[in-house]
Order: structure tokens, then sequence, then C-alpha cells
């Protein structure tokens, strides 16, 4: 009885590696689940976050949002749209899009916020445009504290994304599902240690996307 | 709605009945989160260089979905709250631990040292100087801790009926009733919110230097760390 016995007999089961439930195309699609709803999330969180830093305006609102998007109950959601619209990607994709929403919205309006304004009135005394302020001076400097909310976002809806399993989608939450009805454990503890490293591989992009896009001089600091 | 509050008899539980047993189940991990979570970010602030393997190992406990911990603890609790409440303390201890390092660290080197002058041993200076000042960033992690603990009790409905308000979602479902669905999400979030005003409410109370009221801040005011809650959102 030990969860280090369950990943090793998991992992060394061919029958894990192949097929329609081989761990190549779970993965792949909970990668997809991921990425797709990590995409909708900052197509929201990202401009809105922007442009309220930027303005210093709807500080309350942000606030309001998130405080609201985080108390919506993930798994509640998913299983309420499932009820109501039926099974597809629309009741997945909803609950981790509404999870990712907060911290990137927070976090990208906390960071451009709190960039040091000396470097921002001189931007604007050189007579750079607004636009040009936020992308060219705001952004650059709060982006290492942007990419953290991505990245707390990132894990969040990694390790989430199972749930998509209850409504018969798949993605690596099938093993857990799957496992608890079997009551196989093998399986529960191989798709568990699954999502764990995906998170784990989703922290090492970040930090390698941090190490290439922050400008050096910020980083420094 | 018809049938709204017509909770199933399965469930052996009335609709109130199922709040308080929510709170308990949510309520309770976060207070053992913040009790485990005081002495470790203690330690992480008197060794430096434990922090970041701290951080790294908690943000891999936090990327473990709760089911599969459900899943695997009922060999071990069976199918009790218990089995639900353990990966909810973890989750709030990974989401204290930042929030405690950075709102302890926060506080300034001038604040401790006129502590030391004052003649406070390390004890009460912790107690009484560093712990108050720390309080916004500490009840920033706690709002964040509470409300995905909130969220996450519901998960439990999927190892037999240890979900609280969550069950309800199972038998909607089970008996093809979308209003029980809507109840237990509605339910859900309208007791995140009123725990998280309850939460700023305790900060209002617990931090009277604070200036009362929406607080208008200039861009240029600078904002201690301690009160930014992207410092805990990002530190998950």
């Amino acid at each position: 009885m030990n969860v280090l016995n369950f990943v090793n007999a998991f992992f060394s089961d061919s029958a894990h590696w192949h097929g329609y439930d081989g761990i190549p195309q779970r993965l792949s699609e909970h990668v997809q689940y991921t990425l797709l709803a990590l995409v909708l999330a900052a197509a929201i969180g990202l401009p809105v976050g922007l442009l309220t830093g930027h303005t210093g305006r709807g500080g309350n609102a942000v606030a309001f949002i998130a405080t609201a998007a985080r108390a919506l109950p993930s798994f509640g959601l998913l299983v309420l749209i499932a009820v109501v619209v039926g099974i597809g990607l629309l009741p997945v994709m909803i609950p981790l899009v509404v999870l990712a929403v907060p911290p990137i919205l927070v976090t990208t309006y906390e960071a451009v916020r709190s960039v040091d304004p000396a470097p921002v009135d001189a931007a604007r005394g050189l007579g750079m445009h607004e636009t040009r302020i936020l992308f060219r001076v705001e952004l650059p400097v709060a982006l290492p504290l942007v990419l953290s909310g991505l990245r707390s976002a990132a894990i969040q809806v990694v390790s989430t994304a199972t749930i998509a399993a209850y409504v018969s989608l798949g993605g690596l939450g099938r093993y857990i599902i799957d496992g608890l009805y079997q009551r196989d454990y093998e399986k529960v503890v191989g798709g568990a240690t699954l999502v764990a490293l995906l998170a784990l591989v989703t922290l090492a992009l970040f930090w390698a996307a941090g190490r290439f896009a922050v400008s050096p001089g910020v980083r420094r600091r | 709605m018809n049938g709204f509050f017509d909770i199933p008899s399965d469930l052996q539980n009335t609709y109130s009945g199922l709040i308080g047993l929510h709170l308990r189940e949510a309520l309770l991990p976060v207070l053992a989160g913040l009790l485990l979570a005081l002495p470790v970010a203690q330690l992480c602030v008197r060794f430096r260089w434990l922090y970041p393997p701290v951080l790294g190992v908690t943000t891999v406990f936090y990327a473990i979905p709760s089911l599969a911990v459900f899943v695997v603890l009922i060999d071990y609790t069976g199918q009790t709250e218990l089995t639900v409440m353990i990966p909810l303390a973890v989750y709030s201890l990974v989401v204290l631990v930042p929030a405690i390092v950075d709102g302890v660290r926060s506080v300034p080197q001038e604040t401790l040292a006129a502590a030391t002058a004052m003649g406070f041993g390390p004890v009460r200076r912790y107690l009484q100087v560093q712990l108050p000042i720390a309080v916004p960033a500490i009840l920033a992690g706690l709002r964040v801790a509470t409300a995905s603990s909130i969220s996450l009790v519901s998960v439990g409905a999927l190892i037999g009926n240890q979900g609280a308000l969550g069950n309800l979602l199972a038998d909607a479902q089970k008996y093809d009733r979308p209003e029980l669905a809507v109840n237990s999400v509605v339910t859900t979030a309208v007791l995140a919110i009123l725990c998280d005003a309850a939460l700023v409410l305790a900060r209002t109370l617990l931090t009277p230097w604070m200036p009362r009221g929406t607080r208008r801040r200039g861009r240029n005011g600078t904002t201690p760390p301690a009160e930014q809650p992207a410092a805990t959102e990002a530190a998950r």
C-alpha cells in the first residue's frame, strides 16, 4: 500500500501508453482544455486589467468582479451548465474561464497600477501617446507580475481541468474519475501524478517565458 | 421555481443543515491551514533559504486535483468529512504561507528596531508588532483561501455525499432536477460572498489605524505590498 507503487504500476503498464485512453491522448486533451481556457481568460482579464491599471480607475469594479468570480464554485457551475445545456465543451470552459479570470485580472491591474510613476511621467513628457506609454513603458515593467498572475491561473486551470471528465469529456481527469468508480487507485494516483507533472512543466514554461520576455533591467531589481 | 428548496430525502439533511455542514467543511480547514501556516511562515521569515523550496513544494501540492486527493485518502480516513477537509487545509496552507511571509517581511526595519529598543523580546515583537502589521496581507490570503475552500467542498459530492451543498449537484443529475443545481451554485456563491464580507469587516476592525472607507490612493501614493492582493494571488 504505497502511493509510489501505484505510480510505478500505472506508468509501467503498457496499456496506458496508447489508444484513445492512452496517456498521450489524455495529456493532449488536457493541454487543449487548459490552453483554450487560459486564452479565453487572458482575452478577458488582460485587456481589462491593463486598461483599469493604466487609468487607475475601476479598481473597485475589478475587485468586485474578482470576488464574484471567486465565489462561484467551479464544480457546481460545471454540473449546472451540463444539466441545463447538455454535455459538451461549454460546461467545461465556463467554470475554467471563471476560475482563471480573477488571478489574471487582479494581478494585471495591480501590476500596471504599481509601476513607478516617474518613468511614466517622463514618457508622457516626451510626448508619447497613451497607448504607447501602456505598451512600451508600463507593460515591460509590470511584466513579471503580469506573468505571475497568468502562471497562477494556469496552475489552477491545469488542476481543475480534471473535472471535464465528470461530464464525459477526456483529459487527465478521466483516469481520476474512472479510477474512482472502478476502485482502481493505481489509475487515480497515476492521473494525479500526471496532473502534478503538467503543473511543474507549466511552472517551468512560465519561468522560461519570464527569462525570455522580461527585460534584464527590470529583472535585476 | 418549483421545488427549489425541496431537498431530496437521500441527503438526510435540511437546507439549513446543508449550509451549516458546508460552512464547517470549508472553514475548519482554513482555520487549520492558518494555524499551520503561521509557524511555517515564521520559519521561512527566520531562515530565508527555506522559503523558495517551501514555495516550490506547496505549489506542487496545490496542483494536485482535490478529487484525486479525496480518492486516495478514502483508504485512510474513509468516506468522511475528514477526507474532504484534509486537502482543503493543505490548499489553505499553500495560499496562506506566502501571504503571511510577504506580510511579515513588509514590516519596516525601523519599526522592528523601535520595538527592540522598547525592550520587546522576539515573541512579543512577533505577536504585538509583526503580526498586526501583517494583518492586511494575511486577510487578503484568508479571503482567497476561504473562497476556494467553500467552492471546493462541493467536489466532495463525488466521493459519496461528502460535499454538503455539492450533494445537491449529484441529485440534480440523478433526479433530473436542474433547480437543485441552481440552488447549490447560488447558495455556495452567497456563502462565499458573505464570508468574504465578514473577512473584509474583520480587517477593518483589526486595523483601526488604516484609513476607513473606500481609500482613494493616487497613482503615486505608494501602496505597501501588504495591501496588494496581487502579491497573494501571484504566489499561488
